[in-house]
């Protein structure tokens, strides 16, 4: 019998509701002061709009906010005041810094926390894990029903070139505009949701145009330890509207400590590692001439991947200059007792952030367990060599020869050489992706 | 950012070490800086002579910057991460890193850092790095599992391939055609190299030590018991431009156990006569007690609370204090601190945001600090 992860569904919104007690309301006016049609009218909302960077980001986040030295960037500050506030109007179901957490000892550095009100305590709905797309469904829960009380800011690109701050600007349903909220069930503090162009109500999927903007808000809060997050459905996504999380934690994650291995790079300048030594395979992405470059590599490797029906996650660390991006397994057997603790491995645990129920799993957190629990969803090796070939095709690479010689002589003492790796990146047949789709049906 | 003024520069160095300390320091040939990790944006408080020819760079554009200032496009980001944790560690760290100079051409060298604590305060001081530049005699490709074994020049069959004859020469980290080699490839130091590192900082660390005895502020190599408010939290503390203090209530009378460089300029005290002391010497004569009152309700029920109080500064001149003050966990969940962060009132904010927005956004960044500053450290 094959058992299967249960996604646990975390609350996001004080106004998340049952889908059925939700499709029941949704006839009259709601009353509660959403972002729907019925209140949107005369909203008003803080607004703040970043500039469009033309160089590449690194410059700018190395010479002015590259590490905790520099002074607090206007839009962090924003960020926390905005969250903090809420914490004292009560919004947030419990506070999540008075909830025990620690780094485990070991040489990964995984982090734990103690969180018992996090999940719900009534018994979790299924949702369908076999399809990455699936279209967006207007009685499910969605972004549009929060309240405003939960959205913290609009944000949105500058018209002028010029970082601007509008503490009450109305909000304009035809200009579509992008909010971040809060997440009413954070893992740490300053936990939010980027949703963009929220009344667009897109589902959750990835185009260029989002990810660039989720780029920027890295970017803007100039702060390393304030990274973003993405899950795809099939990789533990909760909710099918657009969206991206972040929070801050000011330590460095596992992943983000774990050796890369250089693989290519792209025409554009990106340049493409991949993660060793860690338990989820992944590629790293990096540098690229403009911002955009770098952003499209990214999207284009994500579009490739959902259109191929490939579960996987997105972290963006580093001020936006670092992204890491983890196809997931197909849900397989899983044991009972890695079920027991409620542990998804979405996003944020494969980078090696844990939240726990039990204290007992607190308690006994190990490197050991902590490793084992990731590695269930990494793709294997074989399947990771053909995913990664098939992304560079996505991402129209230009091999050269250079990058010809790594791949050949970049082997590890243990593995069996990757001769045939350029081989194969060349002569890419119609085979190869249908042997993508047939391992994902679950049983 | 603006550079920390000066006399806070001189005051970092002359506070600890005597005179002599500084033509010490100049007769070793080695290339080092010395960095204080409590002035805002970490800056370097002295760079040695050799630091200066290697970086192209004259001493009055170096002192008062950041170390970041060296780095560049093909500097490596793990590398530079690795680095920042251990400064907020508190600990040493090796590692090869690749600097531009002043001319913009980049070059290797090993990184090495040690603390330096002090004696009566327990934590650290100042930063010591050397930075040894690595000859690009041999390279060796970084794979996975490590290093995969010294390609010589004339063997390696990357460099026989390519039709650049500028890697099969000795070349030396002053070859301005660095930029043909694959730059952004980890260089390792030989041996020989690490050992001039070590060296350098021994050197370095004997002179500091030598020299802090006259001034009675000892330094030494290791932490010499605990530290209330570490190194790490107080980095991240400075990144905070406001008026705050934070206090510790597990403590006697609940004294201030930091204040920013804001609430000291804001009051007129100098950083020493605040603290340990509890905040009442802000008030005076016309102080509503019924304000303190409430102050004091809102730490024992351990809740945030905001107050508008008349507040004193050192010259006896009196200000309307618009004082929010929150709890602060840290990684146990258990409360660590209070905050108490002032604004002026009258002030405003080139944002335009309001002061109450201002003040949550100090509490909520120095919640995350003490949160996660305190995670690693094995306090439970």
């Amino acid at each position: 019998m094959m058992l299967r992860i249960k996604r646990v569904p975390t609350v996001v919104s004080n106004y998340q509701k049952d889908e059925g007690e939700d499709a029941a309301r949704r006839g009259g006016g709601c009353g509660r002061n959403c972002l729907q049609k019925c209140c949107i009218p005369g909203a008003k909302l803080p607004l703040y709009t970043f500039k469009r960077a033309e160089e590449i980001p690194g410059d700018k986040c190395v010479l002015e906010h590259d590490d905790n030295q520099a002074p607090v960037a206007f839009l962090d500050s924003l960020l926390l005041g905005q969250w903090e506030d809420r914490m004292q109007r009560g919004l947030f179901r419990y506070d999540v810094t008075a909830c025990e957490t620690k780094v485990i000892p070991g040489r990964c550095g995984f982090m734990a926390q103690l969180n018992e009100g996090r999940h719900l305590k009534k018994r979790p709905t299924e949702f369908r894990v076999d399809k990455v797309l699936q279209p967006f469904d207007g009685n499910k829960f969605n972004f549009t029903k929060v309240g405003q009380e939960e959205v913290l800011f609009q944000f949105d690109a500058s018209e002028d070139g010029e970082v601007h701050f509008f503490p009450d600007a109305p909000v304009d349903a035809d200009s579509s505009p992008s909010v971040v909220a809060i997440n009413v069930s954070p893992i740490e503090y300053g936990h939010v949701l980027l949703i963009p162009r929220i009344l667009e109500c897109l589902p959750q999927r990835i185009d260029r145009e989002s990810f660039l903007l989720a780029l920027y808000m890295a970017i803007e809060a100039g702060n390393p330890y304030f990274r973003l997050g993405y899950n795809s459905l099939g990789a533990f996504a909760t909710i099918n509207h657009l969206h991206f999380q972040a929070y801050y934690l000011a330590v460095p994650f596992p992943i983000e400590k774990a050796p890369t291995r250089k693989v290519t790079t792209l025409g554009d300048g990106v340049k493409i590692s991949e993660l060793f030594d860690y338990p989820v395979r992944g590629l790293v992405f990096e540098g690229g001439n403009t911002l955009q470059d770098l952003s499209n590599a990214v999207s284009d490797a994500c579009i490739f991947l959902q259109d191929n029906n490939i579960p996987h996650n997105v972290l963006i660390a580093d001020c936006g200059k670092r992204i890491f991006l983890l196809p997931q397994q197909a849900l397989g057997e899983v044991s009972s007792e890695l079920l027991d603790t409620q542990v998804n491995p979405a996003v944020w645990e494969i980078s090696g952030h844990m939240v726990l129920k039990r204290k007992k799993d607190y308690e006994e957190a190990s490197e050991e367990n902590a490793w084992r629990l990731l590695a269930e969803v990494s793709l294997s090796e074989e399947r990771f060599e053909e995913v990664k070939a098939l992304i560079f095709e996505a991402c129209s690479y230009t091999l050269s020869e250079k990058e010809d010689e790594h791949l050949t002589q970049g082997a590890g003492d243990d593995k069996p050489p990757l001769e045939g790796t350029g081989s194969i990146n060349k002569g890419r047949n119609c085979n190869m992706v249908s042997g993508t789709q047939e391992c994902l049906v679950l049983q | 950012m603006e550079p920390p003024q000066l006399g806070l520069i001189e005051q970092s160095f002359n506070s600890r070490y005597s005179n002599w300390a500084r033509e010490a320091l100049d007769e070793l040939p080695d290339n080092f800086t010395i960095t204080d990790p409590c002035i805002s944006g970490h800056p370097i408080v002295f760079a040695s002579r050799g630091f200066l020819k290697m970086s192209g760079y004259s001493r009055d554009q170096v002192v008062g910057r950041n170390g970041r200032m060296f780095q560049g496009p093909n500097t490596c980001r793990r590398s530079v991460m690795e680095i920042r944790e251990a400064i907020r560690e508190e600990r040493g760290v090796e590692i090869s890193l690749l600097n531009y100079r002043k001319d913009g051409t980049p070059f290797w060298m090993l990184f090495r850092m040690a603390p330096v604590f002090g004696k009566d305060e327990g934590r650290v001081i100042h930063f010591v790095a050397v930075q040894v530049p690595i000859l690009r005699r041999r390279q060796r490709r970084r794979n996975g599992e490590g290093l995969c074994g010294e390609i010589l020049s004339n063997s390696c069959r990357r460099e026989v391939c390519s039709s650049s004859s500028v890697e099969l020469a000795g070349v030396s980290a002053a070859d301005s055609d660095c930029r043909a080699l694959e730059i952004e490839e980890k260089c390792e130091a030989s041996d020989t190299e690490k050992q001039l590192a070590a060296t350098a900082i021994s050197n370095v660390l004997s002179v500091l030590t030598h020299y802090s005895e006259s001034t009675g502020r000892l330094v030494c190599e290791k932490r010499f018991g605990p530290s209330l408010v570490s190194s790490s939290l107080h980095i991240s503390l400075g990144r905070i431009k406001q008026s705050f203090v934070l206090v510790d209530p597990h403590l006697p009378d609940i004294p201030i156990v930091y204040a920013s460089d804001a609430f000291l300029r804001m009051t007129g005290y100098a950083r020493n006569e605040v603290l340990g002391q509890n905040c009442r010497f802000l008030t005076g004569v016309d102080t509503d007690p019924s304000a303190l009152h409430q102050i004091k309700q809102s730490i024992q029920a351990q809740q945030a609370c905001s107050v508008r109080i008349l507040h004193y500064r050192k010259d006896k001149s009196s200000f309307w204090n618009l004082l929010h003050i929150s709890p602060v966990r840290n990684a146990t969940g258990k409360i660590a601190y209070f905050v108490g962060v002032q604004i002026e009132e009258g002030s405003v904010d080139r944002h335009g945001l309001s002061p109450e927005m201002r003040q949550l956004s100090v509490v909520g960044s120095i919640k995350v600090a003490v949160r996660s500053s305190s995670m690693s450290y094995s306090i439970h």
